[in-house]
């Protein structure tokens, strides 16, 4: 479908989306339908979506979820009224509705999944959501993620996607988090689906004063996949992280974009983002960090490393800097590579056959991402799944009840 | 053991080795010395196999078998293990790891039955001893961090762990204090067994005290132009090369 059908589509459905949804989400959707009308969708003319054919992704008849999975729908209404929390301060505020894409989410997003820590809240234990694809038709499903994280919270979320049936499914998927003074989020998405699957993400967070925040990102396994990530950083003090790893073959496609805004002083952001890339898989990223005038102080690095193991392997990377501070320290790189000869050889000449060697230099490429992850359980497993993905045993999803 | 007829070699496009002979027979040591550039370093990628290096003539037996036609980790198999020059650093790959897909492919080549996990961190610990080889250093990624001489001490802790038949020393002594190359050079002596062949490559004469060669090659551009027992070594230590280069 263009972008025309889906708002066709919304004219034919909206009234069942509004009665199903919440007061707050519906507030927003006719900004959105404008929007989408008068934008379209992004060609690849656009710098930002020039390695991502949006039309394309698009283009397969999906039907869109009306409902809630399960009973859950009435959730989110229910949760904000014992939350005692003003959502419409929140919901929909740092969104950037001029994207399409975005738009197509506020517009269609019957639901909305809160997570929210109140005040000086440390959740012990990581709070894991598991999004199943499943389904006897190709389907569209706009996942909408709100994560308030209140003065002194601390919570580690993990957001992982998976696919059960072989149906063309797209994930449309905006996740606004607000972190208020002195929280510390750490939030993983980790992607293994199949290469029936596209994914659009896009994640907007917005940071107070001493606070970090971490996102990673691992596509472990996926059709075509487009992550957006922004961090508005407006508070002191704070500390950003973004890490990414993309394990990638046949012909997949990954494109991580980031935007790191840097609007006060005495803060630090750093990004590694790391591809392995094999077969005639597609990667692509373009990071920025944006220094505003008065971000003095502002400590900031960005790398990302790529192997490209075939000749028919492609990466594009664009590593951006854009400084308007005068005291800052600030670097950015971007290497694309083989696999290390000598490396292989030495290993070679110890008896180790050249694809095993091979897998061995692969998962250590990745491993300096996983590495960085704190949650202990979560890297050991982790280290698990990249193994057994670069051997191709990765058939379903590890460990996983419903597959 | 290992027999080199007319071999030469090059690496993009020049010729290194111009027809080099050499008989190397079961449970000898032969000491190679020779100028810098002479092609030391070709002669053991060569038989080790290299993909950098390219043979144009000539031939390589190993017990019997063509050298030349097996790849770089079925000679490994075979038993011939290289002691690097300059071992490579290989981040992200634990040296456990490493050795375990090393050891588990050498048995598996000699239709032996895998180590289990305790097994295998038992031998590593037992043949660690012998170099002396400190425990955090085999908790690490593969030569990353080591220094020079933890470096070579870690090539003959491999050497341990996979039982050659056959090894190639190429400058073990080159960056060790004399401690260190006394550790390294007993370490090989304890472990060589009776029928294990090597080369040994060294431009000093120390390393051949330890090592005691049976015979010693002078390997001067490309070509093997001098051969003799190990009073030879002793007159290069004292006389440099030049007589030979003159020639």
């Amino acid at each position: 479908m263009n972008n025309n059908q889906y708002i066709d589509l919304y004219t034919q459905v909206g009234e069942t989306i509004r009665s199903r949804s919440c007061g707050v989400m519906n507030l927003h959707r006719e900004e959105a339908r404008k929007v989408l009308e008068a934008n379209g969708f992004p060609s690849q003319k656009v710098e930002k979506y020039k390695y991502t054919n949006v039309e394309q992704d698009f283009a397969p008849d999906y039907g869109i979820q009306l409902s809630s999975v399960g009973n859950t729908r009435t959730e989110f209404c229910r949760q904000l009224k014992d939350a005692d929390l003003d959502v419409e301060n929140y919901y929909n505020k740092i969104a950037d509705n001029t994207d399409s894409i975005v738009a197509l989410n506020t517009m269609l997003a019957v639901d909305t999944l809160l997570i929210h820590v109140p005040r000086n809240i440390h959740v012990k234990y990581p709070i894991q959501i598991n999004n199943v694809l499943k389904g006897n038709q190709d389907t569209m499903t706009n996942r909408r993620v709100l994560i308030i994280m209140e003065q002194g919270a601390q919570a580690d979320i993990i957001i992982s996607d998976h696919a059960v049936d072989h149906q063309q499914f797209l994930t449309n998927q905006v996740i606004e988090v607000f972190c208020a003074d002195n929280s510390h989020l750490n939030l993983y998405e980790i992607e293994e689906t199949n290469l029936m699957c596209t994914r659009y993400s896009n994640v907007f967070i917005r940071e107070g004063r001493d606070c970090s925040v971490r996102h990673t990102v691992l596509t472990i396994f996926n059709g075509h996949t487009r992550n957006f990530c922004r961090v508005m950083m407006v508070g002191e003090n704070s500390e950003t992280i973004l890490n990414g790893c993309v394990i990638a073959d046949k012909m997949q496609r990954v494109d991580n974009n980031t935007c790191i805004e840097h609007i006060v002083p005495n803060c630090q952001s750093k990004q590694l983002y790391k591809y392995v890339l094999d077969d005639s898989a597609v990667g692509a990223f373009a990071g920025l960090i944006h220094v505003h005038k008065d971000a003095q102080k502002t400590i900031s690095e960005m790398t990302n490393a790529n192997i490209c193991a075939t000749r028919q392997a492609r990466m594009f990377t664009q590593p951006m800097l854009e400084i308007y501070a005068d005291d800052v320290k600030c670097s950015h790189g971007s290497t694309v590579g083989q696999l290390n000869d000598q490396a292989l050889f030495y290993m070679r000449q110890r008896g180790i056959s050249l694809y095993e060697a091979q897998l061995l230099l692969k998962s250590a490429f990745i491993t300096e991402v996983i590495d960085t992850i704190p949650l202990e359980v979560l890297r050991d497993r982790l280290h698990l799944i990249v193994d057994k993905r670069m051997r191709g045993e990765l058939s379903k999803c590890e460990g996983c009840k419903l597959c | 053991m290992l027999e080199i007829r007319n071999l030469h070699a090059t690496i993009n496009g020049k010729e290194i080795l111009k027809g080099i002979n050499l008989t190397i027979n079961d449970g000898e040591i032969h000491a190679v010395m020779g100028t810098n550039g002479a092609g030391k370093s070709t002669l053991s990628n060569v038989i080790v196999g290299n993909p950098a290096y390219e043979v144009t003539e000539g031939e390589i037996i190993f017990n019997g078998r063509n050298l030349l036609e097996m790849s770089t980790e079925e000679r490994a198999n075979a038993g011939i293990f290289l002691s690097f020059q300059h071992p490579v650093e290989i981040p992200g790959v634990s040296m456990t790891n490493f050795l375990r897909a090393a050891v588990n492919a050498r048995y598996k080549a000699q239709g032996r039955e895998q180590l289990s996990a305790g097994d295998f961190l038992k031998l590593m610990r037992e043949k660690r001893k012998i170099v002396e080889l400190d425990n955090k250093l085999t908790s690490r990624s593969v030569n990353e961090g080591f220094s020079g001489g933890e470096k070579k001490r870690n090539e003959i802790f491999q050497m341990a762990m996979l039982e050659p038949t056959f090894c190639i020393l190429d400058e073990t002594d080159s960056g060790l204090d004399v401690d260190a190359l006394r550790i390294v050079a007993e370490g090989f002596n304890k472990l060589r067994k009776g029928e294990t062949s090597a080369i040994v490559i060294t431009h000093y004469q120390r390393l051949l005290d330890y090592l005691k060669p049976d015979i010693v090659h002078i390997l001067i551009d490309g070509k093997i132009i001098k051969t003799g027992g190990p009073e030879l070594a002793l007159e290069i230590d004292e006389n440099g090369f030049n007589n030979y280069i003159q020639q």
